[in-house]
């Protein structure tokens, strides 16, 4: 899709990998530590997801981390998160909350393979090419070729349909106190069959 | 060394007058058939707005420029006559870039020139990131250029500021990654019509010169100018 010239941040992410991967090594062995514990009750003992709790496995650390940060200060304000993440993140420190997002980081990520096939087409072509005329910038400029994400921008394939579905339609209905711009007002003009072309798409992507 | 920079920026204007000159009077022959378009192509502030909202999804809400998972370049400061260039470069595919072919094919040339003019107004500060340790040495190479590889100095065109000139671009508080980027894949992402060249034949032989350390240095250098 896109040339080869534009390349990614090729060095600066083979040294967060290698940081990545020395701290993952050291939490493994901790693997049954209460923190990890506590997460895997909800998100799978290979942090793989389980509805509606999201895919943890592979997601980026430094994406992990802020989330977190986020439950613990209440910015990110979707119902689940208030159910759920807002008591779980209340006594993480920061760094526990470091370990937790660079070890879940490392676990290999499966695809969720759950969603429309019929859709899948036009949700590929949203998110690589965007839709100019309707000034939807195309997803893949921040999220990446294979929606692996960088930084604090997320991995999004392989999420779960129903999981990508619920985000991207809670930024439209005003739950975007946590993300910065621009992800609540391109969603908020996405219509619903497009939310659903999307989420079906990245939900197939490995 | 007063001198020697004077006498450099005055070889390389000397060097680029051709060029320049070329660009001038391509310019002359367009004028007429762009106040015909303005008339024909004319868009709504309305539409401007809701396409201006649309570049900064993706440049930055202040046109900052954004570090996706592509560097996406600072569009704030820059030059309209370069950034109409470039929206047209793209769809002629003189500059080869699948995205911004997409964006820049839905433009009617009305929205082109409206879009090009919006963004010279905009100062934030830059972004930054980019490693100190060599902004000195690119500091060097933009006011006195590299005399040992026959490149000429960047402030010869780009200015003593870095504030860019007409189609030749503002760099000041350009993205460190993306000038690197730009300056690594010149010639395989600029220039690629054969049938319309364009200004970006000036920067190919410069870009080539450069060692990568020297691009490092210069981007380093240039994404930190206000």
């Amino acid at each position: 899709m896109f040339e080869p010239q534009m390349t990614k941040y090729t060095r600066p992410r083979a040294t967060i990998l290698a940081i990545a991967f020395l701290v993952g090594c050291s939490l493994a062995g901790h693997a049954e530590s209460l923190a990890v514990r506590n997460c895997t009750w909800c998100h799978g003992g290979s942090a793989q997801g389980y509805t509606p709790a999201p895919r943890l496995a592979g997601q980026r650390y430094l994406y992990l981390e802020k989330q977190l940060a986020d439950f613990h200060n209440h910015t990110r304000d979707n119902p689940f998160s208030r159910q759920y993440m807002w008591a779980a993140a209340a006594n993480l420190t920061p760094q526990t909350a470091r370990n937790l997002a660079v070890y879940f980081s490392t676990l290999p990520p499966q695809a969720a393979d759950d969603g429309d096939r019929s859709s899948r087409a036009l949700g590929r072509t949203i998110y690589q090419q965007g839709m100019p005329d309707a000034n939807i910038v195309a997803c893949v400029v921040c999220h990446g070729p294979n929606a692996q994400g960088v930084g604090q921008i997320p991995r999004l394939g392989g999420l779960a349909y129903t999981y990508l579905k619920r985000r991207l339609a809670q930024w439209g209905e005003g739950y975007h106190e946590a993300a910065g711009p621009p992800m609540p007002d391109i969603s908020g003009r996405l219509s619903p069959h497009q939310i659903e072309a999307l989420a079906s798409y990245l939900s197939f992507i490995k | 060394m007063r001198a020697r920079m004077t006498l450099q920026i005055a070889a390389s204007t000397i060097s680029l007058r051709a060029v320049l000159l070329a660009v001038a009077l391509a310019g002359v022959a367009a004028a007429s058939g762009r106040a015909e378009d303005r008339t024909r192509n004319a868009v709504s502030q309305q539409d401007v707005r809701a396409k201006l909202g649309y570049c900064k999804d993706c440049h930055g809400p202040l046109a900052q420029g954004y570090r996706g998972y592509y560097p996406i370049p600072r569009l704030a400061g820059q030059q309209p006559e370069y950034l109409e260039n470039q929206l047209r470069a793209f769809i002629e595919h003189r500059r080869t870039n699948n995205i911004m072919f997409n964006v820049a094919h839905a433009l009617r040339p009305g929205m082109v020139t409206a879009l090009a003019e919006s963004f010279r107004t905009l100062n934030p500060p830059p972004i930054g990131g980019a490693p100190s340790a060599r902004v000195g040495a690119g500091k060097n190479i933009f006011e006195n250029g590299v005399p040992d590889a026959n490149v000429a100095a960047c402030a010869a065109c780009h200015g003593p500021n870095a504030t860019g000139n007409g189609e030749i671009p503002r760099l000041a508080g350009q993205l460190y990654p993306y000038v690197i980027k730009e300056l690594t894949n010149w010639g395989k992402e600029r220039g690629q019509n054969p049938a319309r060249p364009d200004t970006s034949a000036i920067m190919s032989p410069v870009a080539h010169s450069l060692t990568k350390p020297q691009i490092e240095a210069v981007a380093a250098f240039v994404s930190a100018l206000r």
